[in-house]
């Protein structure tokens, strides 16, 4: 699974990258493997969307986003 | 400024406050440049301590672009990286003050230490400290510099008191940090210990960011050799750039949950944000979209009608001026090169002033409470499809009132290939000084009751062009789209910070910022091209320009002085004996297909200087002594008949063919030296020139031989 794919309020820990030079931009936001994000907001289009990670909230692409494999925590 | 002096550099996260603090320190000593070769602004002030002696010392502070890592990406990070890496650099600092955000230590930390390992004497300030003490943080800052080995503040930027303890350490700067965090030289010790051997760098993690990083560092642009050895070293000892800077991001958000447990404690809960309330409606799919289209409205209105007032007191100053230097001094050459050319520039430049000032008021305090990130967020999807970026909706908008403000405004947009794009297209709005053009020429052929169902025709007309200005601007956009490629893939990563009240002193040092750049780096090309316009135009071959002066010299003396109407027939006379009027006349061939003749070519060039130019043209060429009298104007060229068809010169045709040709020319002297100044080259302005001129010669052509 994917991070685009979480609905809002969907929690889930993030896994592996496939795209290196969007693995390298999002981990030194603070999005490193096994940490937890929470789908919290998406744009009116469903693109871009808005996790929160830590006490922060971060805007991505869904392109950018399908790049993070993840683990939903149900 | 003298680079004898010490160089501070500030760096920082975007939203840790990094220009409050950079405005505190040096207050109004701030000089706006580029960084050598790219358009980042290079934002420098200076700042005078007194050591414990007494003796004043200067030192030389460097706002770097906001980042979150010093891996460069983008052209911003680029320039912090190179800064910061580069021993040789001509802005490498005697010492880094890493300004943080002190509610988000991860991510803080995450920079600073990275920045530490570059040993060099450093100083961590963790801003924000009211909000940090609102959220129940508590920091044991003795403890948290022990290990991270640099001195910590804690402050609030916007506090002076706060800034004090800031400063006593940029007089007393620290030893250099001598940490190592990750110890990157266990990746590839032989490969750090060549590569520090090859450059002279201060720290194995700075020849670890060269060997991941040289391709990009212009340094090596310039020293090939010193590039091939890298690249050779590299691939020798099979270091892997990617694979380690991604190990790297792990180890360091490994290890910093350890330093926030022993040095921040959460005291209590944190408060209720309200951020995310906020947003539910900010972002909401309707709510939204009227939110931020209320805004912009407000703005338009700010910068399309309050500006009004403003500027025109400011040419009151300066007819006024210009009135009573005309009477004070001689006649002459000089007179008429300080009055019709230097003053005339200098009015020409102060009045963007005040549409600069209202529409930074605007943007500054939507970037300053947090809002401009939302408008990101919620326009990205649409723009994107033309090579926009969500902020490039601000700019494009603006650019309906005036483009100069709007195109300034682009600095906000991160990609660069969006950027250029975005200053590309806006002129093509229809901006208010085309509108004096339109209405003359409006009114001109098209009668005042003529109705098409119940619409009135002119005002069908107006409206036309202002959309015809929009489409083509989206058309443009997206061939741009198609045919610019982009240097490296664009993220749109950003952070969506939480709200806070706007800090007016923040504002109003972007607005003297922008206004300074505007003064200063557009203000000398637009008073060079307005010298140019004003020579052209009072000068011409040969003696014929002397004798229209000896004639109505001549009259004068018999009749006792020069009648309104008299002064007025030698006004158009000279204009046509200028050179002005002889290049008029030399392209009356290549624009009589778009239905004009010579005067209008006249017209074309002098309001190169700025559109609503051309009315005031007319007025001289058809001699009408008050240039505000439109309707004067108008009988005029409405009883124009064109010598060779014997047709009335200003019919639908023409008349139409020429509000086509100013919608998309690029008819503004201080346009072109604003895309000059943004892009910092002369090839993107000279480029826009000729693509608009071409747009407008081909759309007049279809336009003119369509309906004649």
């Amino acid at each position: 699974m994917t991070l685009d794919q979480l609905a809002i309020g969907d929690r889930a820990l993030i896994k592996s990258y496939s795209e290196e030079d969007v693995a390298l931009k999002l981990m030194e936001l603070g999005m490193i493997p096994n940490e937890l994000v929470t789908m919290i907001r998406k744009a009116p289009a469903g693109d871009p969307v808005a996790i929160k990670i830590g006490n922060s909230v971060l805007a991505l692409r869904v392109d950018e986003a399908s790049a993070v494999g993840i683990e939903k925590i149900q | 400024m003298a680079s004898n002096h010490k160089k501070i550099a500030l760096i920082g996260n975007p939203n840790s406050g990094k220009s409050t603090l950079f405005n505190a320190l040096t207050g109004l000593n701030q000089h706006v440049g580029n960084f050598p070769g790219v358009t980042v602004d290079k934002k420098t002030g200076s700042l005078s301590l007194r050591d414990d002696a007494g003796v004043k010392e200067k030192f030389e502070i460097i706002d770097l672009p906001g980042t979150y890592s010093l891996y460069p990406k983008s052209v911003d990070e680029l320039v912090t990286f190179e800064v910061l890496c580069d021993p040789e650099n001509p802005d490498y600092p005697d010492q880094v003050i890493v300004v943080a955000d002190s509610t988000n230590m991860p991510r803080c930390l995450f920079l600073a230490t990275q920045v530490i390992e570059l040993n060099l004497p450093t100083v961590l300030a963790l801003n924000m400290a009211d909000l940090a003490e609102k959220d129940g943080l508590q920091f044991n800052i003795e403890q948290l510099e022990k290990e991270l080995g640099v001195p910590v503040v804690l402050l609030n930027a916007r506090k002076k008191s706060d800034v004090r303890q800031l400063r006593d350490l940029i007089a007393h700067p620290p030893e250099r940090a001598n940490k190592d965090f990750i110890h990157v030289r266990d990746f590839s010790p032989e490969l750090l210990e060549r590569v520090r051997e090859a450059v002279k760098v201060n720290s194995d993690y700075a020849a670890f960011q060269v060997a991941c990083n040289h391709k990009f560092i212009s340094y090596f642009k310039n020293h090939p050799d010193r590039s091939e050895h890298i690249q050779e070293l590299v691939k020798e000892h099979e270091f892997r750039p990617y694979r380690f800077q991604a190990d790297e991001s792990k180890k360091r958000y490994e290890l910093i949950p350890g330093i926030i447990a022993r040095n921040v404690r959460q005291a209590k809960s944190p408060r209720e944000h309200l951020t995310d309330k906020i947003d539910n409606v900010i972002t909401h799919k309707v709510w939204g979209y009227v939110i931020f289209l209320s805004i912009l409205f407000v703005m338009f209105q700010a910068v399309f009608s309050w500006a009004t007032f403003p500027m025109e007191w400011i040419e009151y100053v300066f007819t006024g001026l210009t009135e009573y230097l005309a009477e004070a001094l001689p006649p002459g050459i000089l007179t008429g090169l300080l009055l019709d050319g230097v003053l005339a520039g200098l009015s020409g430049v102060v009045v963007f002033v005040p549409q600069i000032a209202f529409l930074f008021f605007f943007i500054a305090l939507l970037e300053d409470t947090g809002y401009m990130s939302r408008v990101s967020f919620m326009m990205d999807k649409l723009m994107r499809r033309f090579g926009l970026n969500g902020r490039s909706v601000i700019p494009l908008v603006g650019g309906f009132a005036c483009a100069i403000p709007a195109i300034m405004a682009t600095r906000s947009i991160s990609g660069w290939k969006q950027r250029l794009i975005t200053i590309l297209i806006t002129p093509l709005m229809s901006c208010s000084a085309r509108l004096p053009v339109y209405t003359l020429l409006i009114s001109l052929v098209i009668p005042s009751e003529a109705r098409w169902g119940i619409f009135n025709v002119q005002g069908l007309i107006l409206m036309g062009l202002y959309l015809l200005g929009f489409v083509a601007a989206i058309v443009v956009a997206f061939l741009l789209n198609l045919w610019l490629n982009e240097a490296d893939r664009s993220f749109f990563v950003m952070e969506l910070p939480g709200y806070k009240w706007p800090d007016w002193k923040t504002i109003g040092y972007t607005l003297l910022e922008k206004v300074r750049i505007f003064l200063f780096n557009a203000g000398k090309i637009i008073v060079a091209i307005s010298i140019v316009l004003w020579f052209l135009s009072s000068y011409g071959p040969g003696d014929r320009m002397q004798k229209i002066e000896e004639k109505y010299d001549s009259i004068e003396l018999v009749e006792g002085g020069l009648s309104a109407d008299l002064a007025a027939a030698k006004g158009s006379e000279k204009l046509e004996a200028s050179y002005a009027g002889i290049v008029g006349k030399t392209i009356e061939p290549v624009i009589r297909l778009l239905g004009y003749d010579w005067k209008i070519g006249i017209a074309l060039i002098t309001s190169f200087a700025a559109r609503e130019v051309f009315v005031g043209t007319m007025a001289t060429i058809y001699s009408v002594g008050d240039p505000d009298n439109e309707t004067s104007i108008r009988e005029k060229m409405q009883s124009e008949v064109d010598q060779i068809s014997g047709k009335k010169q200003y019919g639908l045709p023409t008349g139409v063919s020429l509000m086509v040709f100013y919608a998309f020319a690029l008819q503004c002297m201080s346009t072109v030296a604003v895309v000059r100044r943004e892009t910092n080259s002369w090839k993107w302005p000279l480029a826009q020139f000729l693509f608009m001129g071409a747009m407008a010669y081909i759309a007049s052509l279809i336009t003119y031989q369509l309906l004649a």
